[in-house]
């Protein structure tokens, strides 16, 4: 009986949203009467903070701060589409599809601001504080609570914009196999370090290192936050959790918390990442999609330094203790314990 | 079977519910009295997002019958949080990105907050003794541990 250590190392492309007939999202803006942009969206904030990102994706935009900006998701029955947040597609595509609706009401703006101060709209730029402003003349400007209440009292205008990024659907080409099933991808490599008690079949995660490439970071702590927990998330894949423990036998299938294994504090590693930001050419101010991904390498990873600890090749996860034992037992070529 | 009247002490002031046996304190608490800190996550005991203080002390109050709770003190997150701003665990928690969906924020806050209130000073291993029974499954625990680390000098320097 030993306690052996392995090394294992995986990297993975990840293709952002999917291929399943085409993948659309849409973004529909309007300014209140202070000047207020509320974007309605049917995109659900699953916590990771896409609201946050989406509206600095909008602020930026419209050339306003970004408490001005304002997110509603609404619900499905009376929001704009949106296929869902999953597939790490949500700032990608609803980045996109806010970024056009942005664009539209960002060009009323300009045109309200242009009647207001009598010049042409290509003589405005916005400075980021509230203020639209006359290029080489910063004292002839207005603010945007003056604007929106001028363009709904004053100009009986709506200051508002719609959006919608769709990702065409590719089909395969018949002779070739080609095709193009995404629209960006991002990629991340991990590696990992075990240690596996040959005695009771556990597997312990010493350290997981691993290099993250998701394009341009819109909001890098919430990115940071994605990769702390999704690093963590692919320990509790690789080694624990499962719904159908002997698939496709339904049997010890759990049905509660208490039955369904999951690793807690005590099973974290020490996580150790790096970020590396490769602007996408068509995401949202360069973004890819993070969150998904940084679970994807980990699992791999571990399994892989399972495998190089104990001299046999696993193929199936999660790497139970008893998965290991009858690795251990049934192989020749396992190392000798 | 006939309702009781059942007396106890919430975040400071006393309530007066009527209740059928076996009602849980955690149903009451969220049904009866629109407390809805205190989170329904398992409803089994297994997951601690339902965790209240009972007399300082954290216990799920999803396993908990509310008769046994008569003349006791129970403290919800309510209770912490302040008329105005937020209570220095929370200020930890939203600092140290320690919250993303929220669910096990409120249970995770109360094991935290009984766990200073014994131990001004926990160490790391205290820590993760202290959370080991309510389950997160956004952050990874790392930045919930080092919340409860930050509350701790906040509380400490305040």
């Amino acid at each position: 009986m030993a306690k052996l250590r392995g090394t294992g190392i995986a990297a993975v492309n990840y293709p952002t949203g999917m291929n399943l007939g085409g993948d659309p999202s849409q973004a529909l803006i309007h300014a209140t009467t202070t000047g207020t942009f509320m974007i309605s969206l049917a995109s659900t904030d699953l916590g990771q903070g896409l609201k946050t990102v989406l509206a600095q994706i909008g602020a930026e935009t419209l050339g306003l701060p970004f408490e001005n900006v304002l997110i509603n998701t609404g619900d499905t029955d009376t929001g704009p589409h949106c296929m869902g947040t999953f597939a790490s597609r949500a700032t990608h595509r609803v980045g996109n599809a806010i970024i056009m609706a942005a664009e539209e009401a960002r060009k009323v703006m300009m045109e309200v601001a242009a009647d207001e101060l009598e010049v042409s709209p290509d003589d405005l730029e916005t400075d980021g504080q509230g203020n639209i402003l006359v290029k080489g003349s910063p004292d002839r400007s207005i603010n945007i609570v003056d604007l929106a209440l001028a363009a709904h009292f004053k100009y009986g205008k709506t200051i508002s914009g719609r959006g919608i990024y769709m990702k065409p659907k590719s089909d395969v080409d018949p002779e070739t196999g080609k095709m193009d099933p995404d629209s960006t991808e991002a990629h991340a490599c991990s590696v990992a370090d075990v240690e596996v008690d040959t005695e009771t079949g556990e597997v312990t995660v010493l350290s997981l290192k691993s290099a993250y490439e998701g394009g341009r970071q819109v909001n890098p702590a919430l990115v940071k936050g994605q990769i702390r927990g999704g690093s963590f998330m692919s320990v509790s894949h690789a080694l624990y959790e499962t719904t159908a423990p002997y698939y496709p036998a339904p049997d010890h299938s759990p049905g509660s918390f208490s039955e369904y294994v999951i690793p807690g504090p005590y099973e974290a590693p020490e996580i150790e990442s790096v970020v590396l930001e490769y602007p996408s050419v068509n995401g949202p101010y360069g973004a890819k999609g993070v969150g998904e991904m940084t679970a994807n390498s980990g699992i791999p990873a571990i399994i892989n330094a399972v495998s190089n600890a104990i001299g046999v090749r696993l193929t199936e996860y999660p790497v139970t203790p008893e998965k290991v034992l009858h690795a251990l037992e049934e192989s020749p070529n396992a190392t000798s314990h | 079977m006939t309702s009781k009247i059942v007396n106890f002490n919430l975040n400071g002031r006393d309530v007066e519910v009527m209740a059928k046996p076996l009602t849980t304190l955690q149903t009451v608490l969220r049904e009866q009295l629109h407390y809805t800190a205190t989170k329904a996550g398992c409803k089994q005991g297994g997951c601690g997002s339902c965790t209240v203080l009972v007399n300082g002390e954290p216990m799920a109050s999803c396993l908990l019958p509310v008769e046994d709770v008569v003349g006791q003190q129970i403290t919800t997150l309510e209770g912490l949080t302040p008329a105005e701003g937020l209570h220095p665990i929370q200020e930890a928690f939203f600092e140290n990105y320690a919250i993303q969906c929220g669910y096990c924020s409120p249970g995770m806050i109360m094991v935290i907050k009984a766990l200073l209130d014994r131990n001004p000073q926990p160490t790391r291993e205290e820590i993760i003794e202290a959370i080991a029974g309510n389950l997160c499954r956004c952050t990874g625990y790392e930045p919930i541990i080092e919340a409860a680390q930050d509350a701790a000098r906040r509380l400490n320097d305040g």
